[in-house]
C-alpha cells in the first residue's frame, strides 16, 4: 500500500489509461491518507534503529518535560518516551496488518460462501457471523486473552483477527447476494463454467472496493483493540506499543503529576494513524459512489443577486427569481 | 411478527453461544490459573464456594465435558458465577449487581444520546453538502479515532484539578451515603458530565459520519426531487422525506455496533474510576480474579443484547417493510 503514492509522483503525466489506473490516488483524502500511513509503516521499518535511545533503558532524568534530549520527555524510570513511542510503532502495524489480513480472509471465505451458495449452510454461516458481530468485542478479547497462558504480538493479532471478520463477511454476503443474480454471472452459470470459476474470476474482482475497505476498517479497529488491551495490562508482554506507553503513564499517575508529555504523544499517533486509515477508506468509497463526495462550490449567486444552491436531481432556474429559496 | 420472533430466536441462540464460549475458554487453554488461587485462599472458603468454582472453571476431571457442561448451565440458572478474589468473599453476583446500575444510568444514557445527537448533526451536515457543514467532516473523522479513553485523560488533564468543579474520579462524594436526596444526587451529577461528555463527544461522531453519508445518498432519490417539486418546505423534506430513510441503515448500525461502543465506554469508566462493570473489569484483569472476568463478559453481553433487541423493535417501528406478513 505504501509503494502506491510513490509511483503516482514518479508518472504525473500519463496516457489515459494510466490515468485511470492513478484515480484512486488523485482522490486529496485518499492520498492524504496513504502518505500518512506510509509514514507510520517506515517507522514500523526503521523505528528500532533510529530510536535514540533504549526504550526499556533507565537513566538519571526521572519524570522530565520535553526537551532537546528527550524529545518526549522522561518517564518515572528515566526511559525515553519518544523512543517508546517510535519503536512501539512497529507492534501497532504488525498487529493492525495481520489482524486485518485474517479477518480479511475469514470475511471472504465466510461472506462470499454464505452469500453464493443457498440454503442451510448459508443460513448457519450467516447467523454464525451475526452471532460474532453482537458479541462485545472487548470483553471477549479479555477473557481470552487473560486466560491465554503467554501473549505474544503475534498472539494478539491472531486472536484480533479471529474474533473480528464478522463485519466484513456481513458485507460481503449482502453485496454477493446482489452479485448473484445479475445478468453476467447467469450467463456464466448457463455457459457451464464450474462454481469456483464463478466466484473467483466473476464475482470476486466484483467486490474489490468491499474487500479493501473492510481490510482497512479491520485494520483500525485491531489497532483500536490492541493499544486498549495493552493500556488495560493484557497485551503482550516484553513488547512497546502505544498501548503500554498509555498503560505506564495511567499506573504511575502522570495525569495527577502533571506528566502530560507521557501520554499526549502516545494518543496523537494513535488518532492521526486511525485519521489516516479512515481517509484512505473515504478514498475508497467515495471512489465506489462519487456521490459522497463534498459537492464543491454549490451556492450558485444569480444575475440579481440571489443565491441557488445545486442540488443532485435538481436544475436550478438562475435567471428566474421564482427559483426556489435554498437552504 | 414472525420478524419479531425470528428475532428472539436469533438472540436466545446468541445468549446460548456467548454461555458456551464462557464454558470452553477456561477447558480449552492449558493450565489451571484458577486453581493456584483456590489453593491459595483455600481455608477462607466453605467448601461450597470451593465446588462452585470447580464446577465454573472445569476443576472437576473426574466429570465427563457433557456432564460438566450442565452441572455449568444449571449453576448459572440459580445466578451462582461463583465467588470473587478481589472483592473476597462477596459472590461475583452480588460484586456485578453493584456495579451494574452505574453502568446502565452512565453507558446506557449516553449512548442512547449520542445516536440521537449524531444522527441529528449528521442530517443537517448530510444535508447541506457542500456548504461550511462540510469541514466538519475532517474534525469527526479525526475525533472518532481517538480512542475513548485517551480523550478521558485529556479531560482529566484539562478540566479536573484541586479547586476545579469536575472531580477527576469516583460516582459520588466519598462521604455521602447512596440515597435518593438532592445532595446526593447532586453529586451524582456532578461525577457523571465528564464521563459523560467524554462518551458522547467520542460515539457521537461515527453516527455524524454516517448519517451524512446516507443523507447524501438519499437526498438525490426521487420521491425527494417529488417532494420538492410539491413545494414542501425544505425542512420538511429534510426530516420527513430524506431523514425518515437515511435513518434505518443507521438503526440496524447502531444495533450492530454498540458492542464496540460498549467496549469503549467501559474504558471510559477505567480512566474516570467511575465504579461500574468497566472498572470491576480491569481490577478483576489486573487480580487474575477469573469468575469476576467471567460474570462481567457474560452481564455484559446479555445487556448488549437485550439493548439489540430494543433496536430491533425500534425498528420495526420505524420500517413498515418488516411488518409484512409472510
Amino acid at each position: 500500500m505504501t509503494v502506491v503514492p510513490s509511483t503516482a509522483a514518479a508518472t504525473p503525466a500519463a496516457t489515459p489509461v494510466k490515468r485511470r489506473r492513478l484515480r484512486f490516488v488523485a482522490n486529496r483524502k485518499a492520498s492524504i491518507g496513504l502518505a500518512v500511513l506510509g509514514f507510520f509503516a517506515l517507522l514500523a521499518i526503521i523505528g528500532p534503529w533510529i530510536a535514540p535511545y533504549d526504550p526499556s533503558g533507565r537513566s538519571s532524568d526521572l519524570l522530565q518535560g520535553p526537551s532537546t534530549a528527550h524529545w518526549f520527555g522522561t518517564t518515572h524510570l528515566g526511559q525515553d518516551i519518544f523512543s517508546q513511542v517510535v519503536v512501539g510503532t512497529r507492534s501497532v502495524m504488525v498487529v493492525g496488518f495481520i489482524a486485518g489480513l485474517v479477518a480479511t480472509i475469514l470475511s471472504i471465505l465466510v461472506g462470499v460462501t454464505s452469500g453464493y451458495l443457498a440454503g442451510a449452510g448459508s443460513e448457519m454461516l450467516s447467523a454464525l457471523s451475526n452471532v460474532f458481530l453482537v458479541l462485545p468485542a472487548l470483553p471477549l478479547m479479555i477473557i481470552i486473552t487473560s486466560t491465554l497462558p503467554e501473549t505474544s504480538t503475534l498472539t494478539i493479532a491472531l486472536v484480533i483477527g479471529l474474533t473480528s471478520w464478522a463485519w466484513g463477511a456481513r458485507v460481503l454476503r449482502a453485496q454477493t447476494l446482489s452479485l448473484r443474480g445479475r445478468d453476467y454471472v447467469e450467463a456464466a452459470r448457463a455457459t457451464g463454467e464450474k462454481t469456483w470459476r464463478i466466484i473467483l474470476f466473476e464475482i470476486l474482482p466484483n467486490l474489490t472496493a468491499v474487500i479493501a475497505s473492510g481490510f482497512v476498517g479491520t485494520v483500525i479497529f485491531a489497532v483500536t483493540l490492541e493499544i486498549t488491551l495493552a493500556f488495560i495490562g493484557v497485551g503482550a508482554g516484553g513488547d512497546w506499543n502505544w498501548g503500554t506507553v498509555l498503560y505506564w503513564a495511567q499506573s504511575q499517575q502522570a495525569l495527577a503529576q502533571g506528566a502530560w508529555w507521557w501520554f499526549v504523544p502516545a494518543g496523537l499517533a494513535i488518532a492521526l494513524l486511525g485519521t489516516a486509515l479512515s481517509l484512505v477508506n473515504f478514498g475508497i468509497d467515495e471512489f465506489v459512489s462519487p456521490r459522497l463526495r463534498g459537492g464543491g462550490k454549490t451556492n450558485v449567486k444569480t444575475a440579481d443577486g440571489r443565491t441557488v444552491r445545486m442540488r443532485v436531481g435538481f436544475t436550478p432556474v438562475l435567471g428566474n427569481a421564482e427559483g426556489r429559496e435554498g437552504s | 411478527m414472525s420478524y419479531l420472533l425470528k428475532r428472539i430466536a436469533f438472540y436466545v441462540f446468541t445468549a446460548w453461544a456467548a454461555v458456551t464460549i464462557n464454558f470452553l475458554i477456561p477447558r480449552a487453554i492449558p493450565g489451571d490459573p484458577v486453581q493456584a488461587l483456590i489453593t491459595r485462599s483455600r481455608g477462607q472458603m466453605t467448601s461450597e464456594a470451593v465446588q462452585s468454582l470447580y464446577v465454573l472453571f472445569g476443576l472437576d476431571k473426574d466429570a465427563s465435558l457433557v456432564e460438566q457442561y450442565f452441572t455449568y448451565l444449571g449453576q448459572l440458572l440459580r445466578g451462582d458465577l461463583g465467588l470473587s478474589f478481589t472483592y473476597f468473599p462477596s459472590p461475583v453476583s452480588q460484586v456485578i449487581g453493584d456495579g451494574l446500575p452505574w453502568t446502565l444510568g452512565l453507558v446506557g444514557i449516553t449512548t442512547v444520546l449520542g445516536f440521537l445527537i449524531g444522527t441529528a448533526l449528521g442530517t443537517g451536515i448530510g444535508w447541506r453538502r457542500g456548504s461550511w457543514a462540510d469541514a466538519l467532516i475532517p474534525v469527526t473523522t479525526f475525533v472518532s479515532s481517538i480512542p475513548y479513553f485517551w480523550l478521558g485523560l485529556i479531560a482529566i488533564a484539562l478540566l479536573t484539578g484541586p479547586d476545579s468543579f469536575f472531580p477527576a474520579s469516583g460516582a459520588y462524594d466519598g462521604g455521602l451515603v447512596p440515597n435518593p436526596d438532592p445532595q446526593f444526587i447532586g453529586s451524582v451529577l456532578r461525577h457523571g458530565i465528564l464521563p459523560a461528555f467524554t462518551i458522547l463527544i467520542s460515539s457521537m461522531a461515527g453516527w455524524i459520519l454516517s448519517m451524512r453519508n446516507m443523507m447524501v445518498t438519499v437526498s438525490s432519490e426521487d420521491y425527494v426531487t417529488v417532494a420538492h417539486a410539491k413545494g414542501l418546505s425544505d425542512r420538511r423534506v429534510m426530516v420527513g422525506y430524506a431523514a425518515r430513510n437515511a435513518l434505518l441503515p443507521n438503526v440496524s448500525g447502531f444495533a450492530l455496533s454498540l458492542g464496540f461502543i460498549v467496549g469503549g465506554t467501559l474504558l471510559v469508566e477505567i480512566v474516570f474510576s467511575y465504579p461500574g462493570l468497566g472498572l470491576q473489569l480491569f481490577q478483576a484483569v489486573g487480580a487474575k480474579d477469573y469468575p469476576l472476568m467471567q460474570g462481567v463478559f457474560l452481564i455484559i453481553t446479555l445487556s448488549v443484547l437485550l439493548a439489540n433487541f430494543l433496536a430491533d423493535v425500534a425498528y420495526l417501528a420505524l420500517d413498515p417493510r418488516t411488518r409484512r406478513e409472510g
